[in-house]
């Protein structure tokens, strides 16, 4: 025990004295939380659409105007011809192209349904598919408002199921309330990582492991003199975290903060595991660097943080089930924003804790002490 | 030049010894091209929900059993009242409740109008607008079915086309921006820890009393990572066109072209971190944690530029990832030429002269 506190008094100096390092550790993280929310903007406002109306009457004027004028689109030019519109596209400088034929009003009465075409630019696909979704919406509310005006009469008589919808816990669709957590989680997974895997590597380059070695040291207590100061050092970040989230945010945990923080524990016990056990494989930092940088880059992408999890296939969904971080992000989503208890997380603390307690237990097997 | 020549040869060996990094190179960009391009769709598929259904009578039942059709949905459970729901959506794994009123189809009999209530998790915003549109589809196909909606007068129907990407595919978007991600981060990373490494060691000061000149020193230093770069180039290309059926529309040499550019530009990037930075660890951390998001984010392929604050919109054109992202999006996936991308094509190579300016300055002071 005393061996304990010896190491942990030399981890801490060593960490308090690199001031270089300590900048990048917690400044670096609270300004990318307090800027890059404002960059994940998924609500898609300002879809830029470009008009080909073959047909100038009044409807189809009526048309583009509900569509320019229900905030989510911007209407960058009108073009002559389906081809010249689609040179815009083709510019990125609309993403959206309504086309509008000749006669559309004339026939829209005499036949009784006239087509409009869409033309969207699917290779951001989240952005065509939410565009789609809005302009369809658009031009069914607008063609039940003309059927209104025009012939209350027809109406009367078709029965009809109709859908209103709300979301909870965020009724204002909120972006950012989604994406703040999930930053948080990303910058402490990048640090807790990263940091513990070039701690020690540190130490072999350098030559001092050697001293560690042929000292009396137990693995074990040489392990958790490195995983305690980073343990709260993260804690450290993850408070700071919440308190920028709070006043930069307005996002403020409507769930209980021993559920976050017992989380918070059990997720930087597991992620200071997978360092570890990255800095036994590792001889140099750039073995170290490239190692952790895969395994964070696949954790920033696939485990729910802008993309949804349930979007993915099947195998992919449960391929993320052993990502820590897709655990934590969950549930620092749902106690954050739902007011999820302990026992509701419980399946994702149990992930959390057990792929902890294997990564461990694996680098502590996997540290020799003879080279 | 034989000078250089002997040197670049050192730092081959230097790089080519070290076999898990360089096992790392390679294997990074083609495992995350290939599980990102599989991975990533933008079909939501088989979302759980809950029902409640006070009407239990036909209209309910029938349309239960579309939502229960449908891919998009598995209807987890039957729930009979509000705390209910409330408690399936904090356990999170339901995204949606259909809630049916009592007297459905007696009210769609005498009123010729009845409504379903959806209530959606909205934290994850997205999710929730999707699957409310879904729902909001099956209760069209719906009335379609009872012959109510076909019937109308006057109905404007959309076609809507998907240009580029019909089948609404992740690669598409995702190629193009894991490749700007990979190739960025993967260069700076490894350059950051080049030069610094050699002062940590302390055998920068062999190098700087040899007669050789400083910006060999860089060019070698830089010149195996161009190399594995460019060779990982042409690896994303062949598993994207073979595996994940991505057609290369544009000029295959243009694209080879900028993206030897771009490596290049990360390159220089890498460089002034490793010249600046007193230990690898802080070189090492500043070229992934100040980086790794700023450049996830801003890249432009996660979320559009245009749609964020102007101060972040001018941060976003300082990423040197962003720009080749619109150059390779053009040429790749929409076949432009040279003419459509001439201006990025410009940013970059300014970027490059700037930021190896600035780093052989630097490095020149320190001779001194």
């Amino acid at each position: 025990m005393r061996t304990l506190f010896f190491l942990l008094d030399k981890e801490f100096r060593q960490l308090m004295r690199n001031r270089q390092l300590l900048m990048v550790l917690l400044i670096a993280p609270l300004i990318q939380l307090i800027l890059l929310p404002l960059a994940a903007n998924f609500t898609v406002k300002n879809i830029n659409i470009a008009v080909v109306d073959h047909d100038r009457s009044t409807v189809s004027q009526q048309l583009i105007h509900k569509v320019t004028a229900s905030g989510n689109f911007q209407l960058s030019g009108y073009a002559e011809t389906y081809e010249q519109g689609l040179k815009l596209v083709e510019a990125d400088k609309a993403d959206l192209l309504l086309e509008i034929p000749l006669h559309f009003e004339r026939d829209l009465v005499r036949e009784g349904h006239n087509e409009v075409y869409v033309a969207i630019n699917a290779i951001e696909g989240t952005k065509a598919n939410l565009g789609g979704t809005y302009i369809v919406n658009i031009l069914r509310d607008y063609n039940e408002a003309i059927r209104v005006k025009w012939m209350p009469a027809a109406l009367a008589n078709m029965p009809l199921v109709t859908v209103t919808s709300s979301n909870w816990f965020n009724p204002y669709m909120n972006y950012r309330l989604y994406i703040v957590p999930a930053i948080l989680v990303t910058l402490i997974t990048s640090i807790a990582a990263m940091q513990s895997a070039f701690n020690i590597v540190q130490e072999k380059e350098s030559g001092t492991i050697e001293q560690i070695n042929v000292s009396p040291i137990k693995k074990h207590i040489f392990i958790l003199g490195k995983l305690i100061p980073f343990l709260v050092l993260g804690l450290l970040l993850f408070t700071l975290g919440l308190f920028v989230a709070w006043v930069f945010y307005d996002v403020y945990p409507v769930g209980k903060f021993y559920v976050l923080y017992i989380s918070a524990f059990a997720y930087l016990f597991t992620m200071l595991g997978l360092g570890l056990l990255i800095s036994t494989y590792s001889a140099t930092h750039q073995q170290a660097l490239s190692l952790s940088f895969f395994f964070i880059n696949i954790f920033n992408i696939l485990s729910g943080t802008f993309n949804s999890v349930d979007s993915m296939p099947d195998w992919a969904k449960l391929l993320v089930q052993f990502f820590p971080p897709t655990h934590f992000i969950s549930i620092t989503r749902m106690v954050i924003l739902k007011g999820s208890g302990l026992f509701d997380i419980g399946y994702h603390l149990a992930c959390i804790f057990g792929i902890g307690l294997v990564l461990n237990v694996w680098a502590i097997l996997n540290y020799r002490k003879t080279a | 030049m034989k000078q250089l020549l002997v040197f670049i040869r050192k730092e081959f060996l230097h790089v080519f010894r070290d076999r898990k990094s360089l096992l790392m190179l390679f294997g990074l960009p083609i495992t995350q091209i290939i599980l990102f391009g599989f991975a990533l769709s933008n079909e939501i598929r088989n979302s759980r929900i809950v029902v409640w259904d006070n009407a239990k009578d036909e209209v309910s039942a029938r349309i239960i059993d579309k939502i229960e059709a449908s891919a998009y949905f598995d209807i987890d459970e039957n729930v009979n009242s509000a705390a209910e729901i409330d408690a399936a959506f904090k356990r999170g794994n339901v995204k949606l409740a259909v809630i049916f009123p009592d007297k459905l189809s007696e009210d769609l009999r005498h009123q010729g109008k009845a409504t379903v209530q959806v209530i959606a998790d909205g934290s994850d915003p997205n999710l929730a607008t999707a699957v409310t549109a879904y729902i909001t589809q099956i209760v069209n196909d719906y009335n379609i079915g009872t012959g109510s909606i076909s019937q109308l007068p006057l109905q404007i129907i959309p076609e809507v086309t998907m240009l580029y990407n019909p089948e609404l595919k992740g690669a598409p978007n995702f190629v193009p921006g894991v490749m700007a991600l990979v190739l960025m981060l993967v260069c700076t990373m490894m350059t950051s820890a080049a030069i610094v490494r050699e002062k940590e060691m302390g055998t920068m000061e062999v190098l700087l009393v040899s007669p050789f000149k400083p910006i060999y020193i860089i060019l070698s230093k830089l010149t195996p990572y161009l190399l594995i770069s460019v060779m990982n180039v042409f690896i994303i290309l062949a598993l994207s066109t073979t595996l994940l059926d991505l057609e290369i529309k544009g000029n295959i040499v243009l694209l080879i072209a900028e993206s030897i550019l771009f490596i290049m530009t990360s390159l220089s990037i890498g460089l002034w971190i490793s010249i600046n930075a007193e230990t690898q660890q802080a070189a090492m951390m500043t070229s992934l944690l100040a980086m790794m998001l700023p450049t996830l984010l801003l890249t432009g392929f996660m979320f559009p530029v245009e749609n964020m604050p102007l101060p972040l919109q001018w941060l976003a054109n300082l990423v040197p990832s962003r720009w080749y992202f619109i150059i390779i999006k053009r040429v790749m996936l929409k076949g432009l030429g040279f003419a459509s991308v001439w201006k990025e094509t410009l940013i970059l190579i300014a970027m490059t002269i700037f930021l190896f300016n600035l780093s052989l300055r630097k490095f020149k002071t320190r001779l001194e």
